[in-house]
């Protein structure tokens, strides 16, 4: 049976592992090659790390940092962030990630996803997205709104369309974070999960607020989520991978346990 | 060089990763796609990611068809992996491709309309018989699939192991000094670096 995933995402600033709250004010956390060490020997599924690096000038350091990790991690990884075009997408798979996360750059540009889809393939090119609750309108039927630039730009697109559109482009997986519900620790946007999951054929990823392991079973066994992402639950040790797999095993969760 | 491992270049995306996790358990190995490294070559890798049509065109074209045939007709121990698992049998459903016919039998594309596609993440492997590569394996070990399409070989003798996707389907598939995973070892954590490791030392017979 196909295990549920735990995703740990890294955020990564000029070379170091940050950690922001609801997009802002970011602290320092780590080494992310370090980390990614850690979380593998802990039995993570999947990493990704999302570029934050503010100049563009500085985003060769994210390669340096793709490229030592994948000289010692042999578990899947996808990296996101200031991805622009095919090249910017090369360069990562080149260096050694699996994936390649686009979220801004699709929305300006969809025909970015069939680029990628159609030279790398469909599972190397996973949807970003920034969903924010707002009142249902004609232009915004499903009430979940697209928002770009790390969450500063509403774009008036509906989630729920974008989703579906993107896999029609060509995206192999979508990562659907919650802007209301990222940064919380109060657990996923349950409501939005399922909406996205149950609307495209894709795998799903739910991404924003993860606190407890209790919230990794909610949006697993209510919301129907095919991975979850987590950070701050592991990044500042309250868990361990371990600790979360036992708790969502002993709820009959199909994960992968360490053996 | 004693024990050099060819990765066959036809171009797919995961040859550098194969490559990584090779180094990384102390293998020589190669990125070629040179008829004559192939050939002289102790072991060899056929790794894949992409589409079948692309990818058969791509090994016609540089004329590797021909030299994987006599990789396999001399003995020379084998390894497919992923897409590599799948252009090895007879034809594919993807693209329509006719493909290596290394072992007989059909590529399907995965039709229950309730599963998400492609198959993606890890799962587990159950065991039809044995073989050197799955030599202390967990049979609790689960591995990282991404896929769209699975080998149906048209033998039983032929499928090593399988896993549950909605059907059952082959995950490990083989013959003779040909052995090859639908799942991607150089993504599959220590137990895929450990089947890497059998074929490392694996004489390409079956017990």
């Amino acid at each position: 049976m196909l295990s549920k995933r735990i995703i740990i995402c890294l955020d990564v600033r000029d070379g170091k592992t940050t950690k922001g709250i609801q997009f802002k004010g970011n602290v320092d956390i780590g080494d992310p090659v370090d980390m990614a060490r850690q979380y593998y020997e802990q039995g993570v599924d999947e990493l990704v790390f999302y570029d934050i690096t503010a100049s563009s000038d500085d985003r060769g350091i994210l390669i340096d940092v793709v490229n030592r990790v994948a000289q010692n991690i042999f578990i899947p990884f996808s990296v996101g962030g200031g991805i622009r075009d095919v090249s910017d997408m090369y360069r990562v798979l080149n260096a050694g990630a699996e994936k390649i996360s686009v979220n801004t750059a699709a929305v300006l540009n969809p025909g970015l996803i069939s680029a990628g889809a159609k030279i790398f393939g469909n599972q190397c090119i996973v949807l970003g997205m920034d969903a924010k609750r707002v009142e249902k309108t004609e232009q915004i039927p499903s009430g979940y709104e697209i928002w770009i630039n790390g969450g500063r730009t509403p774009m008036e697109i509906d989630a729920l369309w974008w989703a579906k559109e993107a896999e029609s482009l060509g995206a192999g997986e979508i990562c659907l974070n919650s802007i209301d519900a990222d940064g919380t620790n109060k657990g996923y946007e349950i409501a939005l999960t399922s909406l996205i999951s149950d609307a495209v054929s894709i795998p799903v990823i739910a991404s924003g607020g993860a606190g407890i392991p209790e919230h990794l079973r909610d949006v697993f066994v209510e919301a129907g989520a095919d991975a979850a992402l987590i950070a701050s639950m592991v990044h500042y040790e309250h868990y361990t991978v371990g600790q979360i797999k036992a708790y969502l095993s002993g709820e009959g969760v199909p994960v992968r346990e360490l053996i | 060089m004693k024990g050099m491992v060819s990765i066959i270049d036809y171009g797919a995306g995961n040859l550098r990763s194969v490559k990584r996790a090779l180094l990384h358990l102390g293998m020589p190995c190669r990125i070629t796609d040179k008829p004559l490294e192939i050939l002289s070559s102790d072991r060899v890798i056929f790794p894949g990611v992409g589409a079948a049509g692309q990818a058969m065109e791509v090994i016609k074209s540089r004329g590797l068809d021909v030299v994987i045939r006599e990789v396999v007709d001399s003995g020379i121990p084998f390894l497919g992996i992923c897409l590599g698992a799948q252009i090895i049998l007879g034809q594919s459903e993807e693209d329509d491709t006719h493909c290596l016919n290394l072992i007989p039998g059909k590529v399907k594309r995965f039709s229950d309309p309730t599963l998400k596609i492609p198959h993606m993440g890890w799962n587990t492997v159950i065991k039809n018989r044995n073989h050197p590569l799955l030599d202390g394996i967990d049979a609790r070990a689960q591995f990282y699939f991404v896929h769209s399409y699975y080998p149906e070989p048209e033998r039983e003798e032929h499928i090593i192991a399988t896993t549950e996707y909605g059907i059952t389907f082959a995950s490990i598939i083989g013959r003779d000094n040909v052995v090859a995973t639908q799942f991607h070892l150089e993504k599959s954590g220590g137990f895929g670096l450990s089947i890497l490791k059998n074929f490392s030392t694996w004489d390409g017979t079956v017990r």
